[in-house]
């Protein structure tokens, strides 16, 4: 079997590494850092941390040398899901491409391109150190589901998720992926963008408690939003934000928003927040807060075009 | 009459007003800095822009080495007013003060210090600090000034008057609560979002063309913020959101002092605006979420600093 990972940056390279790992798996890797891709060609993706391994997997600056492929995992930031999976679709006019991305609207955009879609999610995180080697910081679990309106086969999904589980990372194959979607889509919204707006670690901010009532507030219209679509989420957002807050787990974190904003890099906003006050402008559904953080985040990338 | 003016502290407003004001009446300057007042006194303070001066001063980081004076315009930064207050605690006796701090509550903060009149103020006027000795005036927008609880009327058209007279402008009010507040709401909103998102006073602030467009943010932030005062009685005089429409057309866009602070990772007045503009909301029982959550931030962002 055959799986190409597009946009392999750090959670790209975790899923193409580690896959690489199973005898029954080819691995392909479309990314457009050149450096990147060269070393992952000489040496193999390694990665070091949370796991340390080296996978064997074909890397290419070029979508046209991808093969026909059965599975895809795309892993790009937001912004980019259009252009890359416009690029690679070729490749999956037979198979199932997922997301593994950050927000809402990748699974739409896409199905876009391809037939049969997977929605996805996934916690573990890292982050690139050197071409080639990817920090792998935060294990964790994945979620694939169908995506409902381009649906993946269920035999599909089960075959990713298992490929995946087999591979050392943890994925559950779900007849509905959304709860677990919106718990991290509401997650990320409602701490993302705080860190990015105050440059506190998640562990400073949760600990101001005029700071902590404003997360409280975001995860609030976000649910309203969730439920107005039928989408309970599957865990309480407010228990993981306590718990990532602890000194052992991710207090010292800097989300990876304010990681963008000092590196004056364009944010996911729109794909988080943005998307939040989009979908609760369609259903009637009130989000001020939502609508307010999107403001300032957008107007601070605004502010980097002026200097 | 006024025949003897004390300036308490010589920032921009302060030194923009010693300036003039050393023009007709005796001035002298207190500052925080020894330095500061060891340069004012050896080289007098020039004034150029709008106004071409030169004036000399008396000026000391002493209070007890002041003489005495007629009316003393406390022109220091809010986070510096409890400490100045305090230094004039036992003097001035028989003097006038004068807030001159943004936000609320300044003259309360000086009322616990001593039994002088106070005279509420605000100003409009803008300038640019060169050096200890040489301010430039900018804007010559007006100084607003009212009475204070039972200081009369007539003290308040004196000093009115008084600033007048130096070529500086000023309207006094009855009433200056509306005012204040006022510029209370166009201060909090302004500020605060200047500070977080980097923008200077510019036309971002007054975008509504689209859902996420920051003017959006701004104009729900103002009419929180008018619901606030209408609650605590006074309302307020100009519209804050035509306040603010204005200021973003004047061509050059002005660097609000809080984005300034934050980006020099200096304190800001967060507190005495932010913070009081929502400790009086609270008050009010008014639920105000938006600058609520604007307070939250820009004290978040301040905790962040190195």
């Amino acid at each position: 079997m055959r799986i190409a990972v597009v946009g392999c940056g750090a959670v790209g390279s975790l899923f193409a590494a580690n896959l690489a790992q199973l005898e029954d798996v080819e691995v392909w890797a479309y990314d457009l850092d050149r450096a990147h891709v060269d070393a992952i060609n000489a040496d193999g993706l390694r990665l070091v941390g949370s796991g340390e391994v080296v996978g064997r997997v074909r890397a290419t600056t070029e979508a046209g040398e991808l093969p026909p492929c059965e599975l895809g995992i795309v892993a790009t930031k937001a912004m980019h899901t259009e252009s890359a999976i416009a690029a690679t679709a070729p490749a999956f006019v037979d198979g199932a491409v997922a997301s593994v991305q950050n927000g809402l609207g990748n699974e739409e955009a896409i199905a876009r391109h391809v037939p049969r879609v997977i929605r996805g999610t996934t916690f573990p995180a890292g982050k690139l150190v050197s071409p080639g080697v990817v920090q792998w910081d935060v294990r964790g679990n994945t979620t694939f589901g169908p995506f409902e309106p381009s649906p993946a086969t269920e035999d599909q999904v089960e075959v990713l998720a298992d490929a995946c589980t087999r591979a050392g990372m943890p994925t559950q194959a779900a007849a509905d992926a959304r709860p677990a979607q919106w718990r991290k889509v509401v997650f990320n919204a409602a701490t993302n963008p705080i860190g990015a707006l105050t440059h506190l670690t998640h562990g400073r901010a949760c600990e101001r408690p005029d700071l902590r009532a404003l997360i409280t507030g975001l995860v609030e219209e976000g649910k309203a939003v969730a439920a107005a679509q039928g989408v309970t989420l599957d865990a309480d957002p407010e228990a993981m934000i306590d718990h990532a807050a602890r000194r052992d787990v991710a207090y010292d974190h800097k989300a990876s928003m304010l990681q963008d904003v000092e590196a004056r890099r364009a944010t996911e906003i729109d794909y988080l927040n943005g998307a939040i006050s989009r979908l609760g402008r369609g259903l009637a559904v009130p989000t001020p807060l939502n609508d307010a953080i999107t403001a300032l985040v957008k107007a601070l990338e605004d502010s980097w075009m002026q200097s | 009459m006024i025949e003897r003016v004390c300036i308490v502290g010589a920032g921009t407003i302060g030194s923009l007003f010693a300036g003039h004001l050393a023009q007709v009446v005796e001035v002298s300057v207190l500052t925080r800095r020894r330095e500061h007042a060891e340069a004012l006194s050896a080289h007098g303070l020039r004034v150029t822009g709008r106004s071409n001066l030169h004036a000399r001063v008396e000026a000391s980081a002493d209070p007890a080495e002041l003489g005495g004076f007629d009316l003393g315009l406390i022109c220091c930064k809010g986070t510096d007013l409890a400490a100045v207050a305090s230094a004039l605690h036992g003097r001035a006796e028989g003097a006038t003060l004068m807030t001159v701090q943004n936000g609320l509550g300044a003259e309360e903060v000086v009322r616990q210090q001593g039994t002088w009149p106070l005279v509420s103020a605000i100003t409009f006027m803008s300038g640019t600090r060169h050096s200890d000795t040489e301010v430039e005036y900018i804007l010559d927008t007006a100084t607003w000034l009212g009475p204070y609880r039972e200081t009369p009327y007539a003290t308040v058209e004196e000093i009115a008057a008084l600033i007048e007279s130096t070529g500086l402008k000023a309207q006094a009010f009855e009433d200056l609560r509306p005012a204040q507040w006022s510029k209370l709401v166009f201060n909090a909103t302004v500020n605060g979002v200047a500070a977080l998102t980097g923008l200077p006073h510019d036309p971002h602030f007054a975008a509504e063309s689209e859902p996420t467009d920051l003017g959006r943010l701004v104009h729900a932030l103002v009419e929180e913020g008018t619901a606030v005062a209408q609650a605590a009685g006074p309302g307020v005089a100009d519209d804050p959101w035509e306040m603010n429409v204005l200021a973003t057309q004047r061509g050059s866009a002005h660097r609000p002092s809080m984005l300034e602070d934050v980006e020099a990772e200096r304190p800001t007045e967060v507190e005495s605006i932010n913070g009081a503009l929502v400790r009086e909301a609270d008050q009010f029982g008014v639920a105000a979420p938006l600058q609520r959550a604007l307070y939250a931030l820009v004290r978040a962002r301040e905790a962040a600093y190195a």
